[in-house]
């Protein structure tokens, strides 16, 4: 307040190694949202620089980002955002059409990936008529169809409940697997304590990084 | 994003909001009937104008007694004199003229018709057997005025009159009293109804000498004269207006008007007309662009997480921009198109209801209308589409 500045993130250095899985974990205002929304290229650091696959990305112009959230990150929401209009089968799709996909290559990439997460018979299903579960692996399904190297999920379980939110983290999880990069925000410890890489924050400082 | 995808994608979301996108298109719509219709009707008045002059003949001049313009001092209104009256005299001398195909005088008046057991007042009017050809008319039965009629007492009636005089035998033959004088009836004019505010079912035609007698005067009411060919009409006035000269003692005291004159003249009053009735239509557009631009401003808050979620997958604000402006387009465009059937069926209500009138809208209207209705749409959508483009993915995404 005054004259002081508020810094939403202090003094942090943070490098992630290809195929990761990293969970970060800490209070409301902590700055994990902060630093999340910062690796995927939705902020700018007011000073400091961030480097995506040895790339400086930090000044890119705003189209230049979105080009590189759409081709190398995917996101997961807690509250999905899928858009409500369109159909399981569409909300997928609309990654291929950003990026320009000609429209016969596009079905049978939607197809294989309702296939992958077992969403085939809900395809033309809109939003409200989806579990939520159902919910979250169409926004899964949406987040990889370009098979982005980082998928950044924010409390990816924090609206299902506990079975099902186990459920889509064993999704996220065999993406690992296939050598994603995956970044969880949660408040959830337990959830936290599942990946390899533990990173705690508090006001806006890396309290503790720990493998 | 390509050009089709933006294209579906926006009527995708058109067709979900069904009952705010029928709104916008119904205002867009009713603008743009509204400019087709007003002018269909402003121009199928002009039109039905000049179908009225063309229907008593475009080759026409029509001589009237007295100067219808002032042109400086008069020397005739100095020296106490009244501008001389037009006589059959002056009618025989223009119909020498090289020009002239044909030449009728005319007198009109009103005197009263009789036969047994009927009576009423009738419009007379004295002419010759060139009347006919003239003014284009036509006779159901009978003979028109013969050629050296004047001086037999035959009359001319009309169809309306025939049937109310005569209502159970022919009226060829008859006998009539017109004011003090027994007229033998020699035709019936076909119906016609009305032509330039005068209706021909309810006249009667006698020759020119007896209307003379029976108004009293020896003067004409005017002097119709065709032309051979239409580009005969300058030279015609100029020398109509030099014999009149020479025979009224150097004294300029008649006018001559043509047809294309007057036809101009009203030509350009209903365009105006026309012209201005289309521009207060076209407000309704304007007022149909606002209501775009209002609700693409409410859909654009309805939307912001959808926005923000589209931004964090990688669509460029180029991207959200062009869907945007591609609904406003797809909605105008509708409107548009809907309008101009609504107008093109209302433009043939009319029709039907008043065949009378040529309401067809004009080339033109169409197309102004449309476009005016694109146009606003496009500028209308230009401010929520780029408000929509520089919303900020995180606070959009956190909004829910």
């Amino acid at each position: 307040m005054g004259d002081q500045s508020v810094y939403a993130l202090n003094k942090v250095n943070l490098d992630i190694a290809s195929g990761e899985y990293i969970s970060i974990m800490g209070p409301s205002g902590s700055g994990k949202s902060t630093l999340l929304n910062i690796i995927g290229l939705l902020d700018r650091p007011n000073s400091g620089h961030y480097e995506l696959d040895h790339k400086n990305v930090t000044d890119l112009s705003d189209n230049q980002q979105a080009q590189i959230r759409r081709k190398k990150i995917g996101f997961v929401f807690q509250s999905f955002h899928l858009i409500p209009r369109l159909t399981a089968a569409e909300n997928i799709e609309i990654p291929l059409i950003l990026d320009q996909v000609p429209p016969e290559e596009r079905q049978p990439r939607v197809n294989k990936a309702l296939l992958d997460f077992d969403l085939q018979s809900r395809a033309k299903h809109r939003p409200a008529e989806l579990s939520g579960g159902q919910r979250q692996r169409v926004a899964i399904a949406r987040a990889t169809i370009l098979r982005p190297a980082v998928i950044l999920a924010d409390e990816p379980t924090g609206n299902l409940d506990h079975n099902i939110g186990a459920e889509v983290m064993l999704l996220l999880e065999g993406l690992v697997q296939t050598g994603t990069t995956l970044v969880i925000v949660t408040h959830d410890r337990d959830l936290g304590a599942r990946a390899q890489r533990h990173i705690a924050m508090r006001d806006g400082y890396i309290v503790t990084d720990e493998i | 994003m390509t050009l089709r995808d933006i294209l579906l994608l926006s009527l995708k979301s058109i067709t979900s909001y069904r009952l705010r996108s029928l709104l916008i298109i119904l205002a867009m719509a009713l603008g743009v009937a509204a400019v087709i219709v007003l002018t269909a009707l402003g121009d199928g008045a002009r039109r039905y104008v000049a179908n009225q002059f063309s229907s008593i003949g475009t080759n026409l001049l029509v001589v009237i007694p007295g100067r219808a313009e002032t042109s400086g001092s008069f020397p005739g209104a100095v020296m106490g004199q009244t501008p001389r009256d037009l006589t059959l005299k002056d009618a025989q001398l223009l119909g020498r003229l090289p020009q002239v195909r044909r030449y009728a005088p005319l007198n009109v008046g009103v005197a009263e018709l009789s036969a047994p057991n009927r009576l009423r007042d009738v419009t007379v009017l004295g002419s010759t057997a060139e009347l006919m050809p003239i003014r284009h008319m036509k006779l159901a039965r009978g003979r028109f005025l013969t050629q050296g009629s004047e001086h037999s007492a035959q009359i001319v009636l009309g169809d309306k009159l025939a049937r109310e005089f005569f209502p159970r035998s022919s009226a060829i033959g008859q006998r009539v009293r017109l004011g003090e004088n027994r007229f033998l009836v020699s035709g019936v004019l076909a119906p016609q109804g009305e032509s330039m505010g005068f209706n021909t079912d309810e006249i009667v035609i006698i020759p020119i000498s007896y209307a003379q007698s029976l108004f009293n005067t020896s003067s004409l009411f005017r002097i119709l004269i065709e032309v051979k060919r239409h580009s005969d009409i300058p030279s015609a006035k100029i020398s109509i207006q030099k014999t009149m000269l020479q025979s009224h003692d150097g004294e300029d005291d008649i006018t001559v008007i043509t047809q294309d004159a007057v036809l101009d003249t009203f030509d350009r009053i209903l365009r105006a007309l026309t012209l201005a009735v289309a521009g207060i239509a076209a407000i309704s557009l304007a007022v149909a662009g606002i209501l775009i631009m209002n609700v693409m401003l409410v859909a654009v808050n309805q939307r912001t997480t959808e926005i923000g979620l589209l931004k964090a997958i990688g669509a460029t604000t180029t991207d959200i921009r062009r869907l945007f402006f591609a609904e406003a387009v797809w909605l105008s465009l509708i409107g548009a198109i809907v309008g101009f059937l609504l107008g093109q069926f209302g433009s043939l209500l009319i029709r039907l209801a008043y065949p009378l009138l040529p309401a067809w809208a004009p080339v033109w209207a169409s197309i102004a209308g449309i476009t005016v209705a694109f146009i606003t749409g496009i500028i209308a959508s230009t401010l929520p589409a780029s408000r929509a483009a520089k919303l900020d993915a995180v606070n959009a995404l956190s909004k829910r």
